[in-house]
């Protein structure tokens, strides 16, 4: 039995696997198919200051190993989260942490400080990446200066653990990582959906209501890999890394990379136990190798 | 769940017939399940399928299939014996514990949205009411199940190229001007159920629908298959619906 445990800046966490925004809600709704407090952390649903309605359906189109989405931040807002969703889920025995995005920097300011004020909230991670909003989201996360304005005056509202989820939509992510750990970030998570569209050819219409949405799956797994490598070698904070993961052999390649923790997406859709397959697989793997402790392997790949 | 029966009563459809070594859980008309495709490498998500039949004494669960794309077409090839990895039940079903024994109700369904309609017959057959059903397709061949149908009420059919029953839509169907119903269950293509739920509308008939938008997880997590309400939010169809009074959409009918 290894020690799976590991940390985040100052985020302890019981096991590197977490569930990624976006895919698990607040977590509750997968609660009666296993023991979600298994899980090392739930990214909960995407959250503004304001309640936003999203995009139009059709938000969903699946595509080879994957799927595009353009659900575009639905959610009721960061006070209705405090008052009526934060109470149901705060006793889960397992980090939630709240993703922020937001339309300009006040609006993530403002976000962060309502989250800040909830006690068993212990770190934000915020989405400068997300591809399927006409403001803010993904705009602040494709330039330097856009990702270290944003990431500078949350750091100033925010005390507990940063994570800034990073966009694949970018020339060298590494220099936004590098950004963004200037400005404070205690960790990056990535990445977040890569920009793509599908089309109905017998209709010549495009099968999302936006035209263009984010793809993500098992067909993003080689570049968010690659990605996670590339910043590993780059940054000094952790790296929280996603992208396609399906299976414990994926989570494996993540943290070889260079991943402290990893969180599962996606493939939540397809099976939505596969994060507690995914622990047992770690744990197996450890110990097959002779590794006592899960952050041995973290960057530990052999080039 | 493992394999009991794979039938094929069109080439376009497959009766899929499924049992679990436990009990199945109690499941409602209109819920649905998420089938995992395996072996089909252009299959990535699951897919969601409504309860056509539930059978308690054999512990059965039927699904009615239409064959789609790679994913419906790969269901098709299972074989009795084989192992489907299936989330149940899903949603909420249709609203039948105000009725009356005298009630009159209509289970409308079109094509492959006649499938929950055997089970919401069979349910309200159960509770001492008799189900008329209205059943519509393009050829007398798409409408399957007829003596399933037949065994628990009155059934009246339209084709759209007359082969079988009164020649139109379900819409047209002149039983419509002749009995007059208090309630209106369906499910069918959206162009369809709107007509449906036009025809209710005018004659003050509660109506229910059940929508089949495109689905990731069916648990309410994704906000992928939102359908808007009548206060113009978006509402999931996986847990709030598929089932949802006319009322409560914001259906321009």
């Amino acid at each position: 039995m290894a020690d799976l445990r590991t940390s985040i800046g100052n985020l302890q966490l019981k096991n590197p696997v977490m569930t990624a925004s976006g895919t698990f809600g607040y977590g509750i709704e997968y609660a009666d198919l296993f023991d979600i407090a298994r899980l090392g952390g739930i990214c909960v649903k995407g959250t503004t200051i304001q309640p936003r309605e999203g995009n139009n359906y059709p938000r969903m189109a699946e595509t080879p190993s994957g799927m595009l989405n353009a659900v575009g931040l639905q959610n009721k807002g960061a006070h209705y989260f405090a008052e009526h969703i934060y109470p149901t889920i705060k006793d889960i025995d397992t980090q939630m942490i709240v993703n922020v995005s937001g339309s300009s920097v006040e609006t993530y300011v403002e976000c962060a400080e309502v989250i800040a004020e909830l006690e068993n909230i212990h770190a934000i991670e915020l989405n400068i990446s997300c591809p399927n909003v006409k403001q803010g989201g993904m705009a602040f996360g494709v330039t330097c200066s856009g990702a270290a304005e944003v990431v500078r005056a949350v750091r100033k509202a925010y005390p507990k653990t940063l994570i800034v989820k990073l966009s694949p939509n970018v020339t060298d992510i590494t220099s936004i990582a590098q950004a963004v750990e200037a400005e404070g970030a205690d960790a990056v998570s990535l990445i977040n959906t890569m920009l793509g569209m599908a089309i109905d050819a017998e209709k010549r219409k495009p099968l999302l209501s936006t035209v263009t949405g984010g793809l993500s799956g098992p067909c993003v797994k080689p570049v968010a890999l690659r990605m996670v490598w590339q910043t590993y070698h780059a940054v000094q904070i952790p790296i929280i890394g996603l992208g396609g993961i399906s299976n414990w052999k994926d989570a494996v390649e993540f943290m070889l990379a260079g991943a402290t923790a990893i969180q599962i997406g996606t493939y939540n859709f397809v099976d939505p136990t596969v994060s507690v397959k995914v622990i047992d697989g770690l744990n197996d793997y450890c110990d097959r190798h002779g590794f006592k402790s899960v952050q041995e392997l973290v960057g530990a790949l052999d080039v | 769940m493992h394999v009991v029966a794979n039938d094929h009563p069109h080439p376009n459809y497959c009766l899929l017939k499924l049992t679990a070594d436990q009990a199945l859980p109690e499941m409602l008309p209109g819920q649905f399940v998420e089938v995992l495709v395996e072996g089909s490498s252009t299959t990535f998500l699951r897919r969601p399928i409504s309860v056509h039949f539930v059978d308690p004494q054999a512990n059965e669960l039927w699904l009615l299939i239409q064959l789609i794309g790679d994913g419906t077409r790969k269901l098709a090839t299972l074989q009795a014996g084989d192992k489907l990895n299936v989330l149940l039940p899903l949603g909420n079903g249709f609203t039948t514990s105000d009725l009356q024994p005298q009630s009159h109700c209509l289970l409308v369904g079109g094509g492959v949205g006649t499938a929950p309609m055997l089970y919401l017959g069979a349910c309200l057959k159960a509770q001492g009411i008799t189900p008329n059903f209205l059943l519509g397709a393009r050829s007398a061949g798409d409408l399957l199940q007829l003596d399933h149908f037949r065994a628990l009420g009155p059934v009246y059919l339209t084709t759209e190229d007359g082969s079988m029953g009164e020649t139109g839509f379900v819409t047209n169907h002149s039983v419509l001007k002749e009995v007059r119903f208090d309630r209106i269950y369906t499910c069918g293509p959206k162009p369809m159920m709107m007509a449906v739920a036009r025809y209710a509308k005018a004659e003050q008939i509660d109506c229910e629908v059940s929508l089949e938008n495109k689905m990731a997880c069916g648990l309410g997590a994704c906000l992928c298959c939102v359908e808007k309400n009548h206060e113009g939010h978006h509402v999931c169809v996986c847990t709030e619906g598929p089932v949802f009074n006319v009322k409560e959409l914001s259906w321009q009918i």
